[in-house]
């Protein structure tokens, strides 16, 4: 009978860039067991919501994650917004779905440069953030910062994009489009990288769905769900559909993501052809009362806030259900009977982001 | 306020099981104060994008029913909620003991005990 080991897996290791650990079980080179330990980088974010104003809490959820930065405060004002009864401009809701896919775009690029690089394949992953970096200097061109942009504020937005910077941003979606097209040959038929991604670290369409999955995680399974189906800020003006993937592998989960960027260029192009004139924001008065659940869609999947609300600028409760804290289960699902040599590919996979789920 | 099946601590496990017999998926779980000794405890599902709520109103100090041997993912929000709240579930599958995002000398529960924020000079 072959002899049980425990092979202490992160908090520090070459593929992830966040700290978690997980122990790993293993009978030879085969993985039986993985048991995470997390609280490396909790901050105790939800709890500020108590003693700050909630103005001031934009950029304390800006900050639960860097590369979801906007969309994180999109969830949190639109929260706010529903709460309150306000009603944002039309300009400002385009405006916030360009900036949301615009880091959709440069979160899954990361990921995709990141995910070559833990397969072993340096020169795609600078390729992708090459590809990346355009995006970055679109964000700092447009907002004045690389990755925290802040340009949402309860009822609207605080930043515009002038004619010319849309025609740049377009312009830079073609060049962008150009080099992807070249590199989708190597990331979605190359050998070297089907051999490392297809067939590892299988979940089911009906696993995906029991363990709570969410996102390209979710969709890689074969499971149809986007919250940007839910029709919030601009989305239920713009064509869209989800993308899946029915194989639920690594593969399955890296042509998701790399089939959303083109998406998300899509996604941009349309909400610059019919960003409307406008205001930027409405003026808000008061402060919120009551309870009110929102989900929006992140890179990494559903993100849900619940916030309560008791008439005074602080907040009773901010809960924040971020996408990878629902996507530890299924990996603790996908690891057991896969070799020690694919589990930072597997881990990888599910796109972790730490800070996210620590808050 | 949300829309939110009302539960209690005897129903929470067949309201759920149900749930999941259903083909709901668990999002997750939310606590939030009501008055001085009082919490509600928030229950998140979906299906087919529709959000179900259930909302169990617990003393605080009382134990909650896990639903963790339900839905399994759910273990990850019970051991949070132990570490945050300062509630106690009952029949965790994994349970941390209120070490999952703390050490374990931390005493203090962030969102009951009011840890004190510095405030910025």
């Amino acid at each position: 009978m072959s002899k049980r080991t425990i092979i202490p897996f992160g908090p520090q290791h070459p593929v992830l860039p966040e700290p978690v650990h997980v122990k790993l079980v293993v009978e030879d080179e085969i993985v039986k067991e993985a048991v995470p330990a997390l609280g490396y980088v909790h901050r105790g974010l939800e709890m500020l919501a108590s003693v700050r104003d909630y103005h001031q809490m934009i950029n304390v959820c800006e900050r639960v994650c860097g590369i979801c930065s906007m969309i994180h405060a999109t969830c949190y004002c639109q929260t706010i917004e529903k709460m309150m009864g306000v009603e944002v401009t039309s300009r400002a809701e385009y405006l916030r779905v360009i900036w949301s896919e615009l880091h959709r775009m440069h979160s899954h690029l990361l990921w995709l440069g990141l995910f070559a690089d833990a397969f072993g394949f340096e020169s795609l992953f600078m390729q992708f953030w090459k590809v990346r970096e355009r995006v970055m200097d679109i964000n700092e061109a447009t907002a004045g910062n690389r990755v925290i942009v802040s340009v949402n504020v309860v009822g609207g937005v605080r930043a515009d994009l002038s004619g010319e910077q849309l025609r740049w941003i377009l312009d830079e979606l073609v060049i962008m489009e150009k080099e992807l097209k070249e590199m989708e040959k190597t990331i979605l038929n190359d050998y070297t990288v089907k051999s490392r991604t297809v067939g590892k670290g299988v979940m089911t369409h009906d696993q995906a769905l029991e363990l709570g999955a969410a996102g390209p995680t979710l969709r890689g399974s074969g499971v149809e769900q986007d919250m940007r189906m839910l029709g919030y800020g601009a989305y239920k003006h713009l064509d869209f559909a989800p993308v899946v993937h029915p194989d639920g592998d690594c593969f399955a989960r890296s042509w998701v993501r790399f089939q959303e960027v083109y998406q998300s260029i899509r996604l941009v192009r349309q909400a610059i052809a019919d960003l409307p004139e406008g205001d930027l924001a409405v003026k808000v008065k008061g402060n919120p009362e009551g309870e009110e659940v929102t989900r929006v869609e992140q890179p990494r999947g559903e993100c849900l806030y619940y916030i309560k609300g008791n008439g005074t600028k602080n907040l009773d409760r901010l809960r924040i259900r971020t996408p990878t804290f629902a996507n530890i289960p299924p990996l603790l699902a996908m690891l057991p009977e896969c070799e020690l040599a694919d589990v930072p590919v597997i881990i990888l996979s599910i796109d972790p982001c730490i800070s996210c789920t620590e808050r | 306020m949300i829309d939110a099946t009302p539960v209690t601590s005897e129903t929470v496990i067949s309201e759920v099981m149900r749930m999941k017999n259903e083909g709901y998926r668990f999002v997750t779980m939310s606590s939030a104060p009501v008055k001085d000794g009082f919490m509600d405890i928030l229950y998140h599902f979906d299906k087919d994008m529709e959000l179900r709520n259930f909302r169990l109103p617990i003393r605080e100090g009382e134990a909650i029913p896990s639903i963790s041997g339900v839905y399994f993912c759910a273990m990850l929000a019970e051991n949070e909620l132990q570490d945050l709240a300062g509630l106690k579930f009952d029949g965790l599958v994994l349970d941390y003991n209120r070490t999952l995002l703390h050490d374990s000398e931390v005493t203090c529960v962030p969102l009951v005990n009011k840890c004190k924020v510095a405030e910025r000079k």
